[in-house]
């Protein structure tokens, strides 16, 4: 059986007098993608937000590496080993491709140079536009680099929020394969709208609505049970 | 055509002090989203600290240099004990700043006594250059020659560094910098302390360039700090050089040319570009 590398435990979460997270609990196994799946405003994106302490938990627990990171800094969270690609991407507009990854890198050791050579394989197109600012890049390339960033260092989980979120198929196909590649070298954390996406490269899913986990289990599951994704993903 | 060159030198070095000031503001607007209404009070601090050590050790080197002490440890106390607490709050930012300047202020008149203070330029600064018909005051263009030199000095750390990359990024998005592994509090305090710095550097140079210092001086320069960071863009660095050059040129020009409008000009400075550029000449991106 393959070890948790992060659980959620009753994990509730205010935002102002809003209370978004009820009850979230689910865990992520060692080497898989874990996708989060929920109509919109279900808490997905918070649930991501609340993990890397962004919208930290005011109830319940998050264990990461068997380590209660609940009330831990977001930095602190980071610097443990958790990679973080928001919905909007997070790019810092003004600063180049290369500006915004060395943002992100803590140390030029041989290591991360090795990764940063890896993702720049994955996605060719950040060497291409190495100097350009990440402002002027297309939706794709932010979403690539995006990836990037979050996995150049150290990363032992990636939390990706929406990634094909207005991408066009041709680019979504892009992404889900590096996403794949990826999986190789870590495990991920996916929110995903788009369940083709979703039941094409998720290994486990959670179903979450109105701030609460509903079901967790096998995306074989998921896919052969069509009263699950009518009621909860509105499909079919 | 000399006396343009006056005016301009004039303008170019009440220029320079301005930006000296204002980069601080701009630069703790622009990374940490607090509005600093006590700025001014670091300023004349740096002023009187520096000048007073001046007059004690006889070395206006010394004075610079205990003006930036003062402003290093004004800026620590300051943003762990004042700032600290009102993080994203504007309301409560303003309240508490303004009410800091005025004890800042008032703090000057228990320790340095009530009374105006002379100062005079150091020896070696003092008297002029005689060029043709035009006569340029040596401390004008020390000072100028010395905001150019702080000017490169930080646009090399900003844009050459690590640090200036992550106060860059910070700018653009906080919680994304954090999310990448960056303590992004210890970045604001660096920074919260540099501007405080500068603000006293600004207070020290100021002093023999306007001849005496007073307690109420901070507040009438961080207003004009104000009005140049407004007019440059909250949070650009070089928005804050060429407006605080704008707003010194067209000080001394006015003041020449239409006296009666020349405290006017900065008002009606910000006011043409609040109404046609809301956002600043050179605003800051925000992530």
């Amino acid at each position: 059986m393959m070890e948790n590398l992060l659980k959620l435990d009753n994990v509730n979460t205010h935002i102002g007098q809003y209370h978004i997270l009820q009850g979230v609990h689910f865990e992520a196994k060692v080497g898989e993608v874990s996708v989060l799946l929920g109509r919109n405003g279900a808490g997905k994106t918070t649930t991501l937000k609340t993990i890397i302490g962004l919208t930290p938990a005011t109830g319940g627990s998050v264990t990461f590496l068997n380590q209660d990171i609940t009330k831990k800094p977001t930095y602190d969270i980071a610097n443990l080993g958790i990679g973080y690609v928001p919905e909007d991407q997070g790019i810092f507009a003004q600063l180049s491709v290369e500006e915004n990854i060395k943002v992100a890198m803590k140390k030029e050791s041989e290591e991360s140079k090795e990764k940063l050579e890896y993702v720049l394989n994955l996605f060719p197109d950040l060497k291409k536009f190495w100097k350009k600012a990440g402002g002027n890049l297309s939706g794709g390339q932010k979403q690539m680099l995006a990836m990037a960033r979050a996995f150049v260092n150290d990363s032992k989980l990636l939390l990706i929020d929406e990634p094909s979120k207005g991408l066009a198929p041709i680019v979504i196909e892009k992404v889900m394969e590096a996403i794949v590649e990826m999986k190789k070298r870590t495990t991920i954390l996916l929110v995903e709208q788009n369940f083709f996406m979703a039941s094409k490269i998720g290994d486990s899913f959670t179903l979450i609505d109105d701030g609460k986990t509903v079901h967790q289990g096998a995306m074989k599951e998921l896919i052969d049970n069509d009263e699950m994704k009518h009621k909860y993903l509105g499909i079919g | 055509m000399d006396l343009i060159i006056s005016l301009v030198i004039n303008g170019l070095a009440t220029g320079m002090l301005i930006f000296l000031l204002a980069a601080g503001l701009t630069l703790i607007f622009g990374l940490m989203d607090v509005l600093n209404f006590a700025h001014g009070g670091l300023f004349v601090w740096g002023a009187y600290t520096g000048i007073f050590s001046y007059a004690y050790t006889g070395s206006f080197i010394v004075g610079i240099v205990v003006a930036i002490l003062t402003g290093l440890v004004f800026g620590f106390i300051m943003e762990k004990l004042i700032i600290t607490p009102v993080y994203g709050n504007h309301v409560q930012q303003i309240l508490i700043t303004l009410g800091f300047m005025l004890v800042l202020q008032e703090m000057i008149k228990v320790f340095f006594g009530p009374n105006v203070v002379a100062v005079k330029v150091p020896e070696y600064l003092a008297g002029s250059w005689q060029v043709g018909d035009i006569i340029i005051i040596k401390y004008r263009i020390f000072i100028i020659i010395f905001g150019f030199i702080v000017f490169g000095l930080f646009h090399y750390i900003l844009t050459r560094t690590k640090v200036g990359l992550i106060v860059r990024a910070g700018v653009m998005n906080k919680d994304m910098v954090q999310a990448l592994g960056i303590n992004i509090k210890r970045i604001f305090l660096f920074v919260f302390m540099t501007g405080a710095a500068l603000a006293a550097v600004a207070g020290v140079l100021m002093a023999p360039y306007s001849g005496s210092i007073y307690a109420e001086l901070g507040m009438e320069y961080a207003i004009l700090a104000f009005i140049v960071v407004v007019i440059g863009g909250m949070g650009s660095f070089q928005g804050s050089l060429f407006a605080a050059i704008l707003v010194g040129l067209a000080g001394s020009f006015m003041a020449y040319y239409v006296p009666y409008l020349s405290l006017a000009v900065n008002m009606i400075l910000m006011a043409v570009v609040l109404i046609f550029r809301p956002q600043g000449l050179f605003q800051a991106a925000k992530g």
